[in-house]
């Protein structure tokens, strides 16, 4: 089923929780609302399920106008950060929940719980209670007992927020197999970029309430529309820089951006950490304050004269870093950098930034 | 200045450790406290502490109970329990299960209702509400019968109303229900918002959204989850209502046959000198209570097992 979210607003109080979003979802696909805490993605899903109402605008279901539909009546099926399974019912009865409300005989929700619990991988565990199951196992029960009425639409929210890394990781590829072999539109919410962008179909960046991009993955990393979408998303330096040449130029730094500056402008320009090359110079721009090993990688932080602190990342083994340590003088060439306006709300942090 | 501190260090240290002999390193002595066997007083403090609570509770609670007992002894179990077979003794006891028993259904429903709205819904005076709640926690009982008596007896507001609608409440079997509830009001409500609190909302909108109704959501999610809660403001209804005097006194007038429960018997059971019948009643009322403490005590280990699950 296809979703459609018409200018949607909704107040807490003082409080702009979401303000005039629009969107739409493909039926079938699978979309990630990302966005840092407080950002609004999940009321945007709450409003979706009907759990809250939105101030103004519309939800569309298909061709059917779900803004003033009951909880209920919508056909939605909702897993909650915290499982939310009815701790007083044993597994198989929780996903038979929904097709006991709705009068199916004792014997049909039996045999459709059964059928999901082994679609979950928890086959053998229906007469187990939620307080004896793993934070995996339960967020599976609760997938399993989402999809059990066979919803129209699937909203996840923070699915793989209470659970730990290593589950988590699992737990990720195999929604994504789940969700091609059910093929139910779904909707998650998360605050990991990582999660949004290995799980997702396609990504709807939110920020203030408000939306900030919608494409693919590659889309948004590849051409980040604002700002915030260039810094939320891996890691980043930013500097405050003013366009001269056709070049955004920061103290002894400067790095071609595209031409939608006039000479003069000021910008914030914004580096991604694998956008740039350094090499051992001693008549270079930068000096090494720290090199971290992350396993394949080393992260080097720097300090660019007249310009601030920059973030670099490079294979381990990369014929670059010979003779780069702590406090040598590096050249710096920016490979990839984009520049906005200086004029918007963000102010360049004088450390570098990095996603959750 | 490094003689004052190593002073007060020694003041606080029992014995001295070799580093606060060093005055130079008057400073650092400090961290020598953490050395100490610091709770050297706390070993013998816990069993004195443990002491005295047990007397206050012997002096408080047990040696009452035991006294009933002993006065049952002394009088004779029989001669007691043949005092509670007369007319007025049974017509009170039943006076007052009866009472307990209206008490527990009226709370039941009123109770979690009460909660339900408090916990669950936002609306104006709210907060008033709750509180409102636990007034009669905080209101002596014969107040409340003072005030039941000055709003529906003579010359009271409600006076005419009622004798055009021919109820009899004060005196009357009415008054004590009224008295009864009053008192009980809060046990329940208190309890099941507690536990409502506690439980959130994520299992009632999970539900919602699996397609249940408002009715089946509480009946089937609901419900269930307040049970342990519930029942537990229940018990502390019933043993309420039971040992309810003040009210029920002002309201009731103790009639003998007529308004007078286990309470108000043994009052005026003692008065009278009747002294079998005032022990027989006080020991059944007794013995319920240790019925009633018992399943609360049964229910909070269960609760307390649910939370460990």
């Amino acid at each position: 089923m296809k979703i459609r979210v018409e200018n949607v607003s909704k107040r807490f109080g003082n409080f702009q929780a979401v303000d005039n979003v629009s969107f739409e979802v493909e039926s079938g696909s699978l979309v990630a609302l990302l966005g840092p805490s407080g950002s609004g993605k999940s009321t945007i899903l709450r409003i979706l399920a009907g759990l809250d109402s939105c101030d103004s605008g519309q939800v569309w279901f298909g061709d059917e106008k779900a803004t003033d539909l009951h909880a209920r009546a919508r056909s939605v099926g909702f897993v909650f950060q915290h499982y939310a399974l009815f701790r007083h019912l044993t597994v198989e009865d929780n996903i038979a929940f929904g097709l006991d409300v709705r009068g199916i005989p004792k014997p049909q929700a039996r045999a459709r719980a059964n059928e999901l619990l082994e679609l979950v991988g928890l086959k053998g565990l229906g007469g187990r209670y939620p307080a004896q199951l793993s934070g995996g196992q339960r967020q599976r029960v609760a997938l399993a007992r989402a999809l059990a009425p066979d919803p129209k639409l699937l909203l996840l929210d923070e699915p793989f927020g209470a659970i730990d890394a290593k589950v988590r990781e699992e737990l990720r590829e195999w929604i994504r197999k789940l969700h091609d072999e059910v093929g139910v539109t779904s909707i998650f919410v998360t605050h990991d970029q990582d999660e949004a962008f290995s799980v997702a179909d396609r990504v709807l960046l939110i920020h203030g309430g408000k939306v900030e991009q919608l494409g693919t993955p590659t889309e948004i990393l590849d051409d980040p529309q604002t700002e915030f979408v260039a810094r939320f998303v891996g890691e980043v330096s930013v500097f405050s820089a003013v366009i001269q040449g056709g070049k955004a130029v920061s103290g002894s730094l400067a790095a071609r951006v595209d031409d939608d500056h006039r000479e003069g402008d000021r910008v914030h320009l914004v580096i991604r950490s694998y956008d740039l090359k350094l090499w051992r110079d001693d008549a270079g721009i930068a000096t090494v304050q720290r090199m971290v090993t992350l396993g394949d990688r080393v992260r080097v932080y720097a300090n660019i004269d007249g310009a601030g602190p920059v973030t670099a990342q490079f294979p381990r083994r990369s014929s670059l870093l010979k003779g780069v340590e702590p406090g040598s003088r590096v050249q710096i060439e920016v490979t990839t950098a984009r520049a906005y306006p200086a004029a918007t709300s963000l102010a360049p942090s004088p450390a570098s930034l990095s996603g959750p | 200045m490094a003689d004052s501190q190593e002073l007060e260090l020694r003041a606080v240290t029992p014995t001295n450790t070799p580093h606060s002999h060093s005055r130079v390193r008057a400073s650092l002595t400090p961290i020598a406290i953490g050395e100490q066997p610091a709770p050297s007083q706390l070993r013998w403090g816990k069993p004195v502490l443990i002491a005295i609570v047990l007397a206050y509770l012997a002096a408080v609670l047990v040696g009452p109970v035991l006294a009933i007992g002993y006065e049952v002894a002394i009088v004779g179990l029989g001669n007691a329990l043949t005092a509670l077979t007369a007319p007025d003794a049974l017509a009170a006891l039943r006076m007052s299960l009866g009472l307990a028993a209206i008490s527990a259904v009226v709370n039941a429903v009123v109770g979690t209702v009460l909660a339900i709205a408090i916990v669950r819904y936002k609306f104006p005076g709210r907060g008033l509400l709750s509180a409102l709640a636990d007034l009669p926690l905080a209101i002596s009982p014969v107040m409340i019968g003072l005030s039941f008596v000055l709003l529906v007896g003579r010359d009271g507001l409600l006076e005419a109303p009622l004798v055009a609608a021919g109820i009899k409440v004060l005196f009357a079997y009415p008054g004590l229900v009224l008295g009864t509830l009053f008192v009980t009001l809060p046990f329940t409500v208190r309890e099941v918002a507690y536990v409502l609190e506690e439980i959130g909302t994520s299992e009632e909108e999970a539900a919602a959204t699996l397609g249940a109704s408002p009715a089946q959501t509480f009946w089937r999610v609901t419900l269930p989850n307040i049970r342990l809660g519930l029942s537990y403001g229940l018990l502390m209804t019933v043993a309420r209502s039971l040992g309810e005097f003040g009210a029920l006194l002002v309201l009731g007038g103790s009639i003998s046959n007529e308004t007078q429960t286990a309470t108000t018997f043994i009052h005026d059971a003692i008065e009278e000198r009747k002294t079998a019948g005032a022990y027989g009643m006080a020991l059944v009322l007794a013995l319920l209570s240790v019925a009633l403490w018992t399943a609360l005590h049964v229910l909070h280990t269960r609760e307390a097992q649910k939370k460990a699950r």
